[in-house]
């Protein structure tokens, strides 16, 4: 390929950036975008694919058929979306199996959030409340990022998640009604949940070298500080509505911003955690391992049964 | 061992009658029939569809890659295909 070739393609990809128009799979794309997106999809995939963890945990304990067979559509939902997420990130070249190796070897992240513990019924209503508020708050702007086969599945996903937010939302209204004891426990998920989930969004913009490069190239829309703010003025309303405390002393209305000032999160816990050493890390990569290992014989003998058939 | 990696199937998806079969997306499958069957798990838990196709990706000739491509190029100066070609006066009726 002759450099003029080269120059014209990158101006080619340039223009269709600036039109905001999308970028198809064979579409020429530098690799630095390309590897972008590989990245920040599959570990989205990713995240899908742990996320179902948490909340399975509770599937055998639902307190009614009708929160188990919500909470079975919630949790096959998250594995779908890591399919869509997944056939998104092939389109670029890598494979599932790779991918999969690279889940499994902690060569790429998910979500850190997948990494705490769900330690009561009530944690199901916080997840959906709070988690997938924020996987909301996240993943609508994508429904418009630059990579077409990407913006398709964010919408696909978007689709699905209001309904996981307000039946998490639900459940907690539900516990909030009850007894004294229950709306303890739901106080309790949130002072546990709230913090991590601010942590969703990423480090402060300061601390995010790659934002400048991402925005500019069309796949992400918005740093992860007005991400994060967008969440919080979504959230204070609905806890007041609920009646739970967000444990933020600092949480107040900020008349001159238009909206409500808050704390950080602790940082270090957070480079803990994606460092590995967060509470579920280990448990959570091993049971996907063991998952992977004991579906071979299937994959095997279903590859055997199809040669059969030709 | 060596890991067993199912073929790639390209999924469509017919969401109404009336309408055309649209691509959704792809997933792995051993065989034509899992493919029908994982496509409406992962595709349709919602009644998206009343029709679904699967086509093994490798299995589908594309034109080439970008969408300025030669290909399309006859269809590009025939403005004399659509309706605004042509100026007609306001007052023509039914036009
Ligand atoms: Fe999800
Ligand atoms: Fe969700």
């Amino acid at each position: 390929m002759t450099v003029t070739h080269e120059d014209e393609l990158q101006e080619q990809f340039d223009a269709t950036i600036a039109r905001h128009d999308r970028i198809e799979p064979r579409d020429w794309m530098p690799e630095g975008y390309r590897k972008t997106l590989v990245r920040q999809i599959a570990q989205h995939a990713h995240s899908e694919i742990i996320g179902m963890q948490p909340e399975g945990n509770w599937i055998t304990r639902a307190p009614s058929l009708r929160r188990k067979a919500i909470l079975l559509a919630k949790v096959q939902d998250e594995a779908g979306h890591g399919l869509y997420l997944y056939s998104a990130t092939e389109t670029l070249g890598a494979s599932r199996r790779e991918l999969t190796d690279m889940l499994i070897s902690g060569k790429q992240k998910y979500s850190s959030i997948f990494n705490y513990p769900t330690l009561s019924y009530a944690d199901v209503g916080t997840i959906g409340w709070l988690v997938d508020g924020a996987a909301i708050c996240n993943q609508v702007p994508l429904c418009r990022t630059s990579y077409g086969p990407y913006g398709r599945a964010m919408i696909r996903i978007c689709k699905e998640e209001s309904f996981h937010q307000r039946q998490g939302f639900e459940l907690l209204m539900t516990m909030m009604r009850g007894t004294d004891e229950q709306r303890a426990m739901v106080q309790e998920s949130v002072d546990r949940f709230w913090w991590p989930a601010l942590m969703m969004f990423g480090p402060p913009d300061a601390d995010s070298p790659n934002t400048a490069q991402s925005m500019a190239w069309g796949i992400k829309r918005d740093t992860n500080d007005e991400l994060r703010q967008k969440f919080v003025d979504m959230s204070v309303p609905q806890a007041e509505v609920l009646g739970v405390t967000l444990p933020d002393p600092e949480l107040r209305w900020n008349d001159e911003r238009g909206h409500y000032d808050f704390g950080q999160p602790d940082w270090e816990e957070f480079a803990q955690v994606v460092r590995g050493a967060g509470p579920c890390n280990t448990q959570r990569i091993a049971h996907r391992k063991r998952a992977h290992d004991d579906g071979a014989w299937v994959r095997e003998a279903a590859t055997a049964f199809a040669a059969r058939e030709i | 061992m060596t890991e067993i990696e199912w073929p790639l199937y390209e999924v469509f998806v017919r969401g109404k009658r009336g309408l055309n079969h649209v691509h959704v997306g792809s997933l792995h499958a051993a065989d034509d029939e899992m493919a029908v069957r994982h496509a409406r798990d992962v595709y349709t838990r919602r009644n998206e569809g009343v029709s679904i196709w699967v086509v093994r990706a490798d299995a589908i000739t594309a034109s080439s890659p970008d969408e300025k491509d030669p290909l399309f190029a006859p269809a590009g100066d025939k403005v004399y295909r659509h309706p605004t070609f042509y100026s007609i006066p306001d007052d023509v009726p039914h036009m």
